[in-house]
Formats: C-alpha cells, structure tokens, sequence
C-alpha cells in the first residue's frame, strides 16, 4: 500500500485521579457478585440473581459517571498492583481508562445490565438460576478486565477470563452431549487463537522488554517492519479465535447451545467483538504494517461472506443469527484493517451491532420460549398477530440490521462499504465489492428470518412440541420485554447519534487518533448509497419471493443443489476440522499410548533387564521383592563403601 | 553474616538454623511416635497434629530468611565424615525455603486426604502415616542439605518410604510399580554417586589441594574445571534427575507409581518428590557445571519439550484417571526443564515458581480425582459419565483444578507458565512456542477429561444405580454417591484459595525465590537476555 501515516506523537498519559482512580470498582463489583454467588451456595438461591443485576447496573452507573468526567477525552492510567515481577518483566494489574475503554465499559455494563434482568424472566424455571448469575458476573468482570487493563498481559487475563465464562454458559446443559461439546470445542478453538496472542506477547517482551500499552505504542517504531507485521498477525490470530472469524469460525454457531441470554451477550454484542477491540487498541502496530493490515481486511473480507452465505441456509433460528454475527464482525474486522480510514468505523459499528443483535437475540428468545424451546423457524410462522411486542422490537432491530435509513446499521455499514471502496486499484473493487454483496445478502437471509418466523400460516398449529403437546404460543413478561424495548429503541437512535457531527468519532480520537475521511473513492459516496440501498431491497425482494409468497414447507426440502448442500453443511468447514485435526489427532493419541506402554517401558524395562543378567532375574526382583529390596540396598551399600576406599586410596 | 565467599566452619549455625533442625526431625519423631500407635484413630490424628505443627514451623523460618541476604540461610554444620570433608550441613536457598514451605503445606492436606481410604487387607493406619510422617523428614532433608553426600543421602533416604507406601498401601499391582520406582530411582541413584565421588575428587584439584563436597565451596571453584570433566560429572547427576522428574523417555515408571500409589501418596510423588529433579537441576547441575549446562542446553531443551507434547498427547489418550495425573506431571516438568534450560531470570523463576504451583494445582487435581475414585470406586474414565448431575460441588472442583493444571490466568499456575515461556522465547523462541502450542493440548486433556466424567447423561459402570444412570434406583443417597462431606471441603479449600491467591499476587513467592534465581544465573555466568547487563 502506498499509503504512508506519520507515527502518531508520543500520546499524552495521566495518572487516573478522582473518579477514574475509583475504575477499579468497576471490575471489584461484579467480581464480588460472582464470588458472593458461586461461593454462598444454596443460601444466595432467593436473592442471587437480584444481587447479580445489583452488581452491573451499578458498574454501568459508575462507567455513566466516568463518560460524564471531566477527564474522560484523556488517557488515563491506574495502577493497582505490581502484578508478575522480575527484573525486566514487569507487569502490573493497571487499568487504562481513555474514550475507547469507556465506550466499551458502557456497552458491557449497559446491554449487560439489559440482559441480566431478561435473564431473570427467561431462565425462571432453571434451578441453577443463582449459579447462572454468578457466571454471567463473571462474565462482566472479565470482559471489562479485557477492555480496562493496561497491558497485553492484563488483555490476556480478560481474554481467557472471558473465554472461561463463554466455556461455562455454552456448556450450561452440560448433561447434553451437544451442549458439553460444543463447549469444549469454543474453548479449544479459542486456544488456538491465544497460542497467537501469547506469541505476539513473547515478541513484544524480548524486543521491547514491555508489554504496556503506553510503552510499546511509544517504541513500536524501533522494531524491524518483518517483526510489527509478525505481531500484527499473531494478534489478528488472536482475534480470528475469539471472535468467530475465518478460519477459526466453526465453534460460534456451536456456541447457540447456551441460553439464549448467554447468545445475545456473550456470543453478539461483546465478548465475540474483542478481536475488534484488540485490533483497534492495538492501531499504533498496525499503523506500522500495511501489509498485517492487508492480512486483517482479506480475513474480514472472507468472514463477512462466509457467515451471510451460510446464514442463507439455516432453518435454526438462532443459527442464522450466529452466522450473521459472524459476518457482521467480519465487516467490522475489514473496517479495522483500513487503518486510519476504519479504526472508528469498526468501533462505531461494533456498539451499533452490540444494541441491535442482543435487542434480535432475546427477540429470538422470547419467541423460542413462547414455542417450548423449538428453534426450527419452519414450525413458526404468523407469530406477529400473537407476539406484537417480540414482533415489534424485532422488527426494528431487522431494519437496523440490513441497513435501512435511518436504521443505525445504515449509518454504520454503509460507512464501512465507503470507507473500503477507497482503497486504492484493486483493493477498492475486491473488498467494496465483497462488502456490498455481503449488504444484499444479509437482506436477504434477515428477511428470510423475519418471514418465516413472524408471518405466513400458523404453521405450529398443526404440529406438536417435542414433549407431544400442543404449541401455545404467547408474549413474554414485562422482565423479558422491557429489555427488549431498550434495546429496540437503540438500535433506532445509536447510528444517528454517532454520525451525527462525527460526535463519536471526535471523542474517540484520542484513543485512535483522527479518523481520516475518504477523498477520492472509485464510486461517489451517493453512489455507494444508492448500490447499497438498491442490493438490499433487491435481497429483501427475493427472500419475499421465495419464502413469503407461498407457505413455507414444514420440512425442509431435501432435493436441493450443490451449493444450498454446501451450505447447510457450514461449508465443510466442520468437515475439514474433523478431517484435519480431530481424527488425527486421536489416532496419534491412541498410537502414542500404545507405543508408551509397549515401546519405550519394554526398552527401557529391557536395558534394566540386560543390567540384571536376564529378564528372568527382573522378574524374582519383582515377586521376590522384599527380599531382594534388601539385597539390593545391601548391593548399593557395597559399591559406596567400595567407591569410598578407591577415592581414599587412590 | 556472608558465607558466599567462604566455606562454612565445622561446627557452626546462623540465625534460625533451629528452626530448619526442627523442620527437618519433627517428622522423623511423629512418625516413630505415630508407628507404635495402636489404634487407627489415635494414629491418624497423631500424624494430622504433627503435620499441623510442622506447617506451623514454617512461619519462622520463612519470617527469618531474608530474601536478599546471602544465598544460603538458616545454616547450620556439624563434622559427619572429616575423612571425607563431609559434613552435615543444613540451610536454604529461597527455591528450598518454598519446596519446603510447599511440603508444610500439602502433608497436612494428604494427611486430611487421606484420612477415609479404605486399606488394603491386614494393613493398619499406623504403618500408612508413620511412613508419610518419615518420608516427609526425608523430602525436607533433601531441600535442606547443603553438603552434597548429604543430599545423596537423603536423596536416597526417600525412597524407602516411598518403596513402601506404594508397595504395601498401593492398588492391585502394587509390588510391580513399586519395585519399577524403585529400580529406576536406584539405578539413577548410583549414577549420581559414581558423579559425587568423582566431584569430590576432582574439587581438590581446584580447592588446594583438599577435596571437598561442601555445597558452597563447589559453587565457587568447580567452573575452573574443564569442560569435558564437567560433562561427565553433570550427567552423571542429570541422568538421576531426569530419572525423578522424568523427562522422556525415562518417565515410564511414573505413571504406574502414580496409578497403584495410593491417592495421597500420589500427591506427594507428583507434587513434592518429583520436584527433587528439577530442584537437583538448580542446585547442582547449573551452578557446579556451568560450562557442561551450557554446552548440553540444547539437549535438554529438546528432551524437555519433547515430554511436554509428548506427555500431553498421552495424558489425552488414557482412559485411567490416575495415570492422567502423571501424564499431566510428565508435561508440566517439560516446562520446567525448559524454563531452566532456557537461561533467564524469567523462566528460571517461572521454573522455580512452577514447582510450587504444580503442587498445589496437580495437587488439588489428583485429591478431586481420589475423591470421585472413592464414590465410584473404579479410575476408568469410562466406567463415568454425567456424575455432574449427581454431585455437582465435586464437578465443579474438578473443574476448577482442571484449569489450574491447564494454566488459566487468574490461576497461580499461569504466572508460572507465562513466565517460563516468555522468559524462554528470547534464548530458545522455537521451543516457546512449541510449549505455547502445549497449552492447547493442555486445554484438550483437561476439558475432555471433565467432559468424559463429569457432563453428558449419567452412565457408565461405576454410575449403575444412581439416579437416572443405567440400572437407574431412583434416590442417590441410596447407592451411596453423595456430593463433598464436610472433610472434603476442608482439605481442599485451602488449595482453593491459595491458588486464587497465588493467581493475582504471587509477589510473596517470586520475591523469595527471585534472588535465588539471578544468583542462579549469574552462576552459570549468562546475562538476562532482556535488560541484563
């Protein structure tokens, strides 16, 4: 890339003091919610989950305060602890609190906060209802850890914290298979991706002897170029395992098996979206490497179409929201990698998805609760008439989902699309292209959603739930949809209120330096508009023609072609990890046990044997044993005597 | 006072040397005491005592040592063998001070452990804790000594117990693996002291004239030696030390020790005695051949990363929960070895830390383990499934040891392994990371491990009765699977915390065992490679 950035002056850090020195209750509240929660046992079962909610909307006031303060445009930094320390290496528990960590603290807290008191309603009936809460503040003690701290090391504390509470939520059913594995297999994919981190970390020490945000930043520019594009593709590797992007995307629809709560908070609006978070805190490095930029906006690129081609296929409902949360962050993944010209578009995109996909999730819960857990969208259909509240806030976070003015998704994502069409040559068609396509796409597989779910013929009514009863479809509590009406109303607000007179973008700015507008693209920026309103209209058209017009098949149509085959099979992504890793991995496993148990103790057991005369004598050592344990003793004494006298003499 | 210069006077003890005395035989005294008890009860609350109060003798000696101060402190020495320059010389370094801290802290625990395992036929109480009583004085001697025939001694000493524990309390094939421990453990033995002859030999030829085994003096002189001497003295005691803490392809003996052990002694064998290997790495091989530690790095970097894959694949594969605790142990010492080899303050440090961790977290690990043995009274994993539903706290610990073992940040054994990679990338970067990649088999053995036992439907041999598994009585309290009695809760609850703890502040450990480790470096005569001068 030709395009050359001046390094950023050294940025202006200081030390925390009034209320950003009280951050660390932030962390402190919903740490003690969980310890209080997990550790009190059956005692906290009447007031857990109260405590729970108690614990974040207080976090969420304090982050409110902190948005307000005086000092909140600054950077600033607390030290809490020394935390590892030795000699060189030294890592503090530190909290950096400038405008990027403050956005997210407000978007965990708030949607959070949302989210818990949904929980209270949705999972109601669950007897681990307490224990419930206590992850879910896990959860938000390790997330603003990873948003809050100072250094790489702190990130990476948040980072597997986080990882932990998402492995404990996705296996909450843990007596079902599917639940259990689809656990084991988010945290290992995660692994891989912080095998990434950790080296990236490893780099950082042995060339900068730091791994502090204000240290590295400041001397990123002393390392050769081949080192920063290492780092920046070991943290995007990092990235791609946390948040669900190519080629470690497989284990985010598997993550659907936890409580949908769980789906709408960890597994959309925040935990998925800190590769986002690392990327863009991490904008000094990547400033450094076009071609670590190029490596973030080709995976972006390829996520985003991967997660809407596959959303085309799902009947799950739940799925097709995974996969579109998928894509989603691959949008957000491409605006980072646009450097200067994406770091705040990414961002601004991030907490506008964050409103809508939790307000389209716990839409989905409430319907999945009204239809005794079915998640299969061909037994819905005309629910609306029935659920008008779900229907509504569904609706709206729909509209703001594929981009329909004055929707927040349309402020946010067409600024992306425009934004990557200013690439230059080639760049500006592959991913403005990719981008757009990914636009007309989302339409599609949304109205799809929203058609089958909401209208066309009952269809449930003709058909039993699981258990052989009859469906019975109503509107969920006030506890569920007031959430869900926060939400809605969000989604509307958020993306006119970040654009508007680049209110956001301004204030982001000291964490991410300016954002550096477009100029000369090769599409016009009413043009960008007009193909992208034009595609998505067009999506929406198609998804009516196929599933909207006549009714909608209850099972779905098994004679389909090649490509809907590949589809539903993930694109054989799962096929491939089985294949490559799984299989093998197994049977190496199994080998290596046999040639343990066979080959190295029969050698070893074998030379023992040679030194004892024969592997008979082994064998009256091993009957014999007492007596042979004094002969030996007996034997070892000689030979020290022996070894004595021959020094003594010698 | 300053003994790093000269040898100590015969004769001699600084400041707190009691205390040390006392640590080392109060054990000794329990366990004769414990021996001719009678009654199982008495015994076994004799031996808790003893432990208690040795633990409590930690405290002094720990308040005493002076993290900065010289390298070795609470010393004391009496004239043993003056024919041979031996002595009986006790003191610690601050990586001694907490190994032994380590044992004051996890006997009581076994002990508690312990305290409802069922026998094997004929076998009382007494005999079981008199020896884990005796095996702990030899455990602290072997830390304590500072002469080295004395080390060898004790080095030997211990295994007698051991010998018998496993032998006489163990599982079915009990005589076998523990005649197996023995003879490899013997054999690496007498390596070591053809090596301990041989140094006292040659010391002289550095020590005008007078040979020596004194711990200190060999410090100072024996880098003079030339480098082939030092080569075979180191592998002399290498070869005993890649015996305990077994580095591949010597480790076959551990996990049949481990699986026929009983649970507690287990958790010594893995937690504490292993640890003398590496420890024996710090102590002697670094600092008494620094040319021959140097000069066979790359060999033990290799062997020590081979055990960590190595180890963790196989503890993937094994289907007996016992023998997955030494796998585990079998990989975590391959970040040990690699964390010394490595040559930094850092990953020495992470090394010396992760001694103490991995007792504490394989420790905690291998009593969950003992514990769900007890309830379904078979270590198949297979023979489980599902036991989450009926006994959900012990679930959860399992769990939670899980991590621990598979380094989670926010558990102490995280510090540890972050440490001995990131300190080991700047010297060996191809074998930090493929100890990173270690980290991901790690998660692999651990979670599907819990996933076998502990999450599905509820099944399996072990299981048959329990409500809703197969044969399916419908009250669990009938078939006798309950979740953690009282007991259970109190020995691990300690464990619990310190590895919180440790987690979050591990400056108490690192600022003892830090000065220990740059001497430790400085003795092999290598700079840190990041800000070392």
């Amino acid at each position: 890339m030709s395009q050359t950035f001046s390094l950023a002056a050294a940025e202006q850090v200081v030390p925390a003091s009034g209320l950003a020195g009280s951050a660390w209750l932030l962390i402190a509240l919903p740490a003690l919610g969980a310890l209080v929660l997990l550790v009190g046992g059956r005692r906290t079962n009447a007031w857990g989950h109260l405590l729970g909610i108690a614990t974040v909307v207080a976090s969420f006031a304090i982050g409110i305060a902190l948005f307000f303060d005086s000092g909140s445009s600054q950077v600033q930094e607390a030290k809490l602890f020394s935390w590892i320390n030795v000699n060189a290496l030294n890592v503090d528990f530190g909290l950096r609190i400038d405008p990027l960590s403050i956005t997210f603290v407000l978007l965990i807290t708030g949607v959070g906060s949302l989210i818990h008191i949904y929980s209270v309603g949705y999972m109601a009936d669950d007897d681990g209802r307490r224990r419930f809460f206590g992850y879910l503040n896990l959860f938000v003690a390790a997330m603003l850890i990873l948003v809050l701290g100072n250094s790489f090391v702190t990130l990476y504390l948040g980072w597997e914290g986080v990882g932990l509470a998402s492995y404990l939520l996705i296996g909450w059913y843990q007596n079902r298979p599917s639940a259990a594995t689809a656990a084991k297999k988010a945290f290992l994919m995660n692994r891989v991706g912080d095998v990434g981190l950790a080296v990236a970390i490893f780099l950082l020490f042995k060339n900068l002897g730091t791994t502090q945000y204000t240290e590295v930043f400041a001397r990123v520019g002393e390392l050769s170029p081949a080192t920063v594009t290492a780092i920046t593709i070991l943290l995007l590797l990092g990235a791609c395992g946390k948040s669900g992007q190519f080629p470690l995307q497989a284990w985010l629809p598997d993550a659907m098996e936890g409580p949908t709560p769980v789906s709408a908070l960890i597994h959309a609006a925040t935990m998925v979206t800190a590769g986002v978070y690392l990327i863009a805190r991490a904008n000094p490095i990547y400033n450094l490497s076009a071609d670590g930029r190029l490596v973030v906006v080709i995976i972006g690129a390829i996520t985003l179409l991967i997660g809407c081609v596959i959303g085309c296929a799902y009947d799950d409902i739940k799925k097709v929201l995974a996969y579109s949360t998928v894509s989603q962050i691959g949008y957000m993944i491409l605006a980072v990698g646009l450097g200067p010209f994406g770091y705040a578009l990414g961002i601004m995109h991030l907490v506008a998805h964050g409103f809508f996909k939790a307000g389209l999730f716990l839409g989905a819960g409430s319907v999945m609760h009204a239809m005794k857990d079915e998640v299969d969208m061909r037994k819905y259909g005309g629910l609306w008439r029935i659920m008008p509240i779900t229907f509504g806030t569904f609706l709206l976070g729909y509209l703001a989902l594929i981009g329909i003015p004055p929707f927040s998704g349309f402020f946010t994502k067409d600024a992306i699309i425009a934004a990557a069409f200013g690439q230059e040559g080639w760049r500006a068609w592959v991913f403005g292209g990719a981008a757009l396509l990914g636009a007309g796409l989302t339409a599609f597989y949304m109205t799809r959603l929203v058609l089958m779910t909401f209208f066309g013929k009952q269809r449930w009514k003709e058909l039993k739930a699981e258990d052989g009863s009859d469906f019975h479809p109503h509107e969920a509590k006030s506890v569920m949809t007031i959430p869900m009406i926060i939400l809605a109303i969000g989604s509307v607000g958020a993306g006119f209120f970040f654009t508007s007179g680049d209110r956001f973008v301004t204030w982001l700015a000291p964490s991410l330096q300016p954002l550096q507008e477009v100029e000369h693209g090769v599409l016009s920026h009413g043009m960008i508009q007009i193909l992208v309103i034009g595609l998505s209209v067009l999506g929406v058209l198609l998804a009516w023609l196929i599933v909207g017009r006549k009714d909608v098949p209850v099972v779905k149509p098994a004679r389909v072609s090649p490509v809907v085959r590949a589809t539903r099979a993930d694109l054989y992504g799962n096929h491939l990890n089985e294949a490559l890793v799984a299989r093998p991995g197994t049977w190496l496993a199994r080998a290596l046990v046999y040639v343990d148990n066979k080959g190295v103790d029969g050698l070893v057991n074998g030379i023992a044997a040679s030194f004892g005369g024969s592997s008979g004598r082994l064998r009256r050592l091993q009957t014999g044993f007492v007596r042979s344990y004094a002969l030996s003793m007996l034997a070892s004494g000689i030979l020290v005597v022996a070894a004595l006298l021959m020094v003594r003499f010698s | 006072m300053n003994f790093s210069s000269a040898p100590m006077a015969a004769g001699t003890s600084s400041g707190g040397a009691a205390y040390l005395l006392a640590l080392l035989l109060l054990p000794l005294l329990g366990g004769i005491v414990v021996a001719f008890l009678k009654d199982d009860r008495m015994a076994k609350l004799t031996a808790l005592t003893v432990s208690l109060v040795e633990l409590a003798l930690v405290i002094p000696a720990w308040i005493t040592f002076v993290p900065n101060g010289s390298r070795i402190q609470l010393a004391l020495s009496v004239d043993w063998i003056p024919a041979f320059g031996v002595h009986f010389s006790l003191g610690i370094d601050g990586i001694a001070l907490t190994m032994i801290a380590l044992i004051g802290v996890l006997t009581p625990i076994v002990i508690g452990g312990s305290w409802a395992d069922k026998l094997p036929e004929g076998r009382g109480a007494a005999g079981f804790y008199s020896l884990l009583l005796v095996m702990q004085t030899g455990m602290v001697g072997v830390f304590a000594a500072t002469d080295v025939f004395l080390f060898y001694v004790f080095f030997e000493a211990v295994l007698v117990p051991m010998y018998f524990l496993v032998g006489r309390f163990g599982g079915p094939r009990r005589q076998y693996a523990a005649m197996k421990f023995f003879l490899y453990s013997l054999l690496g033995g007498l390596i070591m002291l053809a090596s301990v002859i041989g140094l006292y030999v040659v010391s002289a030829d550095y020590n005008n004239g007078v040979g020596t085994l004194d711990w200190q003096t060999l410090s100072n002189v024996m880098d003079q030696a030339p480098l082939s001497t030092q080569i075979w003295l180191f592998l002399g005691f290498f070869v005993a030390f890649a015996i305990k803490a077994p580095l591949v392809p010597l480790h076959t003996w551990l996990p049949d020790a481990t699986a026929e052990a009983p649970i507690g002694t287990g958790v010594l064998l893995v937690g504490v005695l292993d640890k003398i290997g590496t420890f024996g790495f710090l102590r002697y091989c670094l600092p008494l051949f620094p040319a021959a530690s140097q000069e066979l790095a790359p060999l033990v970097l290799v062997l020590s990363v081979l055990g960590l894959i190595y180890g963790a694949i196989l503890a993937t594969g094994q289907n007996d929960m016992k023998r997955l605790m030494a796998y585990i142990s079998i990989a975590h010492f391959g970040f040990i070895g690699l964390g010394i080899f490595a040559f930094s303050t850092q990953s020495i440090a992470g090394s010396a830390l992760y001694m103490v961790n991995h007792g504490l977290a394989t420790g905690m690990l291998f009593l969950v383990v003992g514990m769900v043995i007890a309830r379904g009274d078979s270590r198949l994993i297979s023979d489980y499934g599902g036991l989450s539903k009926v006994t959900p706290l012990l679930a959860g610990l399992f769990l939670f040891g899980g991590l621990a073992a598979l380094s989670l940040p926010g558990t102490n054994s995280f510090v540890s392994e972050f440490l001995v990679l990131v300190g080991s990338y700047p010297n060996a970067p191809v074998y930090a990371i493929l100890g990173a990649v270690g980290m991901i088999l790690a998660a692999a053995y651990v979670l599907w491990a819990y996933q076998r036992v502990f999450q599905g439907p509820v099944r399996g041999n072990a299981l048959v009765g329990v409500a809703g598994g197969p044969g399916a009585a419908t009250d669990p309290a009938k078939v006798g699977i309950s979740d953690l009695g009282v007991r259970e809760k109190v020995v691990l609850a300690p464990l619990v915390i310190l590895i919180i703890f440790l987690g979050f502040y591990p400056a108490p450990v690192l600022d003892v065992l830090q000065p220990t480790v740059d001497a430790t470096l400085q003795s092999v005569g290598l700079a840190d490679p990041v800000g070392g001068k």
